[in-house]
């Protein structure tokens, strides 16, 4: 259970001077890389001590040749210590604690004793912090008045003298710092949680640089010839200048103030080469006025070392296009471009039982013409693992010395399990294993049952592909991350594959109500649908033609024996519901698989609450289910494209008598508001409890207006009926709702920034075009004209700032919860539920001791719950359960 | 201080045992686990403290479960661990 090995403790240390010119292997002292016939300089940046990049040269050090010498650290003596910008909290925290003159913690023993208390005592572990220490006290161990310590970013430090009142600051230079931390003694150090064995905190100061080899640096070699150096070099090319010139200055004795400005030139350099981000310090730039990428910018940030590098990987056998609905795959399949397939391979042990299939795999060779020809190979590989590329010329060559034990590279053909994704991978359902089927077109084609779960449309969305390369991938690829195991949500327990849009639309269409069509009709209906045998006509007419109800041709999709009552989508929820009599055919019943009454819609095969699916899957298990779907789906779109399906400007058209009524309410409504802010003015308004005189009048006015907009609505719905394409889509819960009919065909209703009316703008007023303190509808953003009618220049501007609300309110969320989900997948992704139930870690440490408390899977129950006891009993009742 | 709180009475604080030798022994055994392996909770912990919980014991935890309608837990008292 424990994993093999267990990590006692990782130490983190400095490198002393001592051990830097101990691991160099080269002083480096000229700042030029190459000269002029191309060749590194000795003792230059490049030096072929410190490893070698160019193919061909050896690596004076050990010798190897570019592919195999690791590369090897020289080293820069600099003229002066500076400090390294990434110690100045603990040098400040280390200067403010010790004396300025003998360097000693400003405590006495007692009081450490009384923080840190004796070895493995009550309190061991704690460290002294500079919270403990009393500022500018006394040394109590020489008697030294201690000065406060300033710091300024970067790496200023400066002590504060106070002289006849005036404060002056005195600059300490890293000299001097070094001198007060070299002297600080050992015991002290480990008081403060240092480890001197391993970090002596004068180490902090650079006196002596590291300068990495060249493979952690390589200089690229431009189209036009010329060298181009990594910005590393670049910024050890100027440290190493300014230090040539700073030794030079100081050997002939230069003035102190150029000393110093030499100085602070080095901390700067030696400053932005390890992190060019600093607060407080200009960043270095390239000369294109690019800032240049220096040590700690390699490591940092998504594209940084650790996450863009070591957590992030890139694979092969993937592919990525565009994708675009096809309804008449499966579910299960997805549709590749043949270019893909010829490119993409799947590597096929040769045995002596498919020797003859592998033998014609590569005489077909990598150039597959059409999706109809048959699949090729791209290479092969012989048993010494050498991997050959086959080409037109050598097909019948190495067709010949094909034997078993070697390994065919062969295309992709249609049947192969794949992987297909799209980002973002935010649920398991992100990743799904489709059949492909190879297909002429540049894109991907997916049924558009299977975007919820990936989130996809077909606005220009691209998704990812990848081939399983091993029989395991494949297997589990099959097993577990099929579609059609993923139909349930783990998150709901509920479908997530389903109906979306037009099918919705379609199956609302083809079942509601009841209608009769002739053989022609039926045929016309389910012509790709699985079906042997029609049922018995409804009836005969009087002309003899025989006729099928609707819900005769939905029920022929449906499993034999399958029982549910439940109501759809469109049910008003009256007070006493009619049942079977309900006027809007809301309530749905079928019976030993007939639909009985009711209309189909996204309650029944929604992708979210698809009930029927949701049942199918329970009684019938996953792959019943999601031929459920292949069929229902290819129904519901013969039964739009019976009658065709289309919305057009006109179908927001009102007859006069509505928009007269419409123009009514809204001027009702204004003058109501009007009224009310005339009682307001007055000092009549009676405040509502808990709430100012102007609170209340607002919400009066909002709500006043709001029942406004929702009249027009009812207006415009009362002419807007069934035969309006929008009103069929809010009903059957396909796309958008009534209140989008509202706002186009009726009025906009009011605009809102945090739940108010507009306020913000210009003095007492939202825009110039209104008097000052107007309380009025239309001064604060109340749009009484339609989408249709088209919006007046100021509302228009209320509105494009209404909408401005949303567009933040998303930004700022998805940024919000995707850094949510990258830390909540950091803290669980290794945990899973072991062979007894229990829910551990690797280290086998327990989180739960049975998943979830009840061990039950939600992606293998019903709606979170174990056993569906509601539908057990309505399967057997044939009634409604409530 | 003048007025105590018995935080094991608050209806939000789940029922807490401390285990004995036997008990752990079998639990260890259940759950092939050792010790260490068992979730933690600090001795300070309020619940612990109330019931005299030290450092080493092993503490039952029962409360009402949303879907098992009973649930049975079991820590580990530990030091809490310096900031
Ligand atoms: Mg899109
Ligand atoms: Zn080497
Ligand atoms: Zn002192
Ligand atoms: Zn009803």
């Amino acid at each position: 259970m424990t994993s093999p090995k267990r990590v006692g403790r990782i130490e983190f240390g400095l490198f002393s001077p001592k051990e830097i010119r101990k691991m160099s292997v080269r002083k480096i002292i000229w700042a030029d890389t190459y000269d002029d016939d191309g060749f590194p300089y000795p003792q230059g940046l490049m030096d072929l001590n410190l490893g070698v990049i160019d193919p061909g040269l050896r690596c004076k050090t050990c010798d190897q040749k570019a592919a195999d010498c690791p590369g090897h650290f020289g080293h820069i003596e600099l003229a002066k210590p500076v400090i390294h910008v990434g110690y100045t909290r603990l040098i400040r925290k280390l200067l403010r604690v010790s004396c300025r003159s003998c360097s000693r913690l400003l405590m006495t023993a007692e009081e450490v004793e009384k923080i840190i208390g004796p070895e493995d005592g009550e309190l061991a572990g704690e460290i002294v912090s500079e919270k403990d220490i009393k500022k500018e006290r006394v040394c109590p161990h020489c008697g030294e008045q201690q000065l406060k310590i300033n710091f300024e970013k970067p790496t200023t430090f400066s002590e504060v003298f106070v002289e006849d009142g005036r404060k002056i600051e005195h600059k300490l230079t890293p000299a001097d710092i070094r001198a007060r931390l070299e002297k600080i003694p050992d015991d002290d150090l480990r008081a403060l949680g240092v480890n001197p064995d391993v970090a002596r905190p004068e180490w902090t100061i650079l006196t002596v640089l590291p300068v990495p080899p060249v493979t952690m640096r390589p200089s690229i070699i431009l189209e036009n010839g010329q060298r181009s150096e990594d910005d590393l070099t670049h910024k050890l090319v100027d440290i190493i200048r300014i230090n040539q010139r700073f030794k030079e200055n100081q050997d002939a004795g230069a003035p102190q103030l150029i000393i110093e400005d030499l100085w602070e030139l080095l901390q700067y350099h030696v400053t932005t080469y390890l992190d060019n981000e600093v607060a407080g310090c200009p960043p270095a730039r390239h000369r294109s006025g690019r800032p240049l990428k220096t040590l700690s910018q390699r490591l940092k940030g998504k594209e940084g070392r650790f996450r863009g590098s070591l957590s992030g990987k890139r694979v092969n056998f993937s592919a990525r296009t565009v994708i675009s609905p096809d309804p008449d795959l499966s579910i299960g399949e997805v549709g590749i471009p043949l270019a893909i397939a010829n490119e993409m391979t799947v590597p096929v042990r040769v045995t002596q039982f498919n020797l003859d299939e592998m033998k014609q795999y590569v005489l077909n060779g990598p150039e597959r013409p059409t999706i109809r020809s048959p699949c090729g190979a791209n290479y092969v590989i012989r048993p010494d693992n050498r991997r050959m590329r086959l080409s037109d010329v050598n097909l019948e060559t190495v067709t010949e010395m094909l034997e078993v034990g070697w390994t065919v590279e062969r295309q992709l053909k249609t049947g192969d399990i794949v992987l297909f994704n799209r980002q973002p991978s935010l649920h398991r359902m992100s990743i799904m294993a489709h059949r492909i089927i190879v297909m002429d077109g540049r894109t991907f084609r997916l049924n558009p049952a299977v975007c919820p779960p990936y989130n996809a449309d077909f606005d220009g969305d691209e998704m990812n592909l990848h081939i399983p390369q091993t029989e395991e991938a494949r297997a589990e690829a099959e097993i577990l991350v099929a579609v059609h195991a993923n139909i349930l949500s783990p998150r709901t327990g509920g479908p997530i594959i389903g109906g979306i849009h037009d099918h919705i639309s379609g199956i609302f269409l083809l079942t509601h109500r009841v209608r009769h069509f002739t053989k022609k009709d039926v045929l016309y209906l389910v012509q790709h649908l699985p079906i042997e045998h029609l049922p018995e006509p409804d009836r005969i007419d009087e002309n003899g033609t025989p006729l099928w109800t609707n819900k005769q041709v939905f029920s022929l999709v449906l499993p034999d024996d399958l029982n549910m009552v439940f109501r759809a989508s469109s049910c008003q929820n009256c007070e006493i519901c009619k049942q079977d009599m309900c006027e809007n055919d809301a309530f749905v019943r079928i019976i030993d698989g007939n639909l009985i009454s009711g209309t189909i819609d996204k309650k029944g095969i929604g992708a979210f609450d698809g009930q029927i699916l949701h049942r199918i899957i329970r009684q019938h298990g996953m792959k019943r289910a999601s031929r459920f779907i292949d069929d229902v789906t290819k129904l519901s779109i013969r039964g739009i494209m019976l009658e065709g399906f289309s919305f057009g400007i006109d179908d927001e058209d009102l007859t006069k008598t509505e928009y007269g009524q419409i123009d009514e309410v809204l001027s009702g409504a204004v003058s109501d508001v009007e009224r009310r802010i005339k009682i307001y003015n007055e000092g009549q308004l009676e405040p509502m409890p808990g709430r100012t005189l102007e609170e209340t009048l607002e919400m009066q006015i909002m709500q006043v207006l709001g029942k406004a907009r929702d009249r027009t609505g009812e207006i415009a719905g009362r002419h807007l009926g069934m035969d309006n394409s929008a009103v069929v889509m809010a009903v059957s819960g396909a796309r958008g709702s009534m209140l989008n009919l509202t706002q186009m065909a009726g009025c906009l209703g009011q605009q809102s920034v945090r739940g108010e009316r507009i306020m913000r703008g210009y003095e007492d007023r939202t825009l110039p075009h209104f008097r000052r303190n107007d309380r009025g509808a239309e001064a604060h953003g109340f749009i009484s004209n339609s989408y249709k009618s088209g919006l007046s220049p100021t509302e228009f501007f209320f509105h494009a700032i209404g909408g401005r609300e949303g567009l933040v309110d998303t930004a700022v969320r998805t940024s919000q919860s995707g850094y949510l989900q990258r830390r909540m997948i950091n803290a669980l992704q290794d945990l899973k539920v072991a062979y007894d139930g229990t829910v551990r870690t690797t280290g086998g440490r327990i989180i739960q001791f049975c998943y979830g408390e009840d061990g039950t899977d939600p992606g293998r129950s019903s709606y979170g719950a174990p056993v569906d006891v509601k539908g057990i009993i309505e399967s057997v009742l044939k009634e409604e359960i409530r | 201080m003048g007025t105590s709180l018995d935080v094991l009475k608050h209806e939000m604080v789940p029922n807490h045992q401390i285990m004995d030798d036997e008990e752990v022994t079998d639990l260890l055994a259940t759950y092939h686990l050792s010790l260490d392996q068992l979730p933690k909770i600090y001795h300070d912990d309020s619940a612990v403290k109330a019931i005299g919980g030290e450092v080493g014991d092993v503490i039952r935890i029962t409360r009402e479960s949303r879907t098992a309608g009973r649930a049975e837990a079991y820590r580990l008292v530990v030091k809490r661990p310096k900031k």
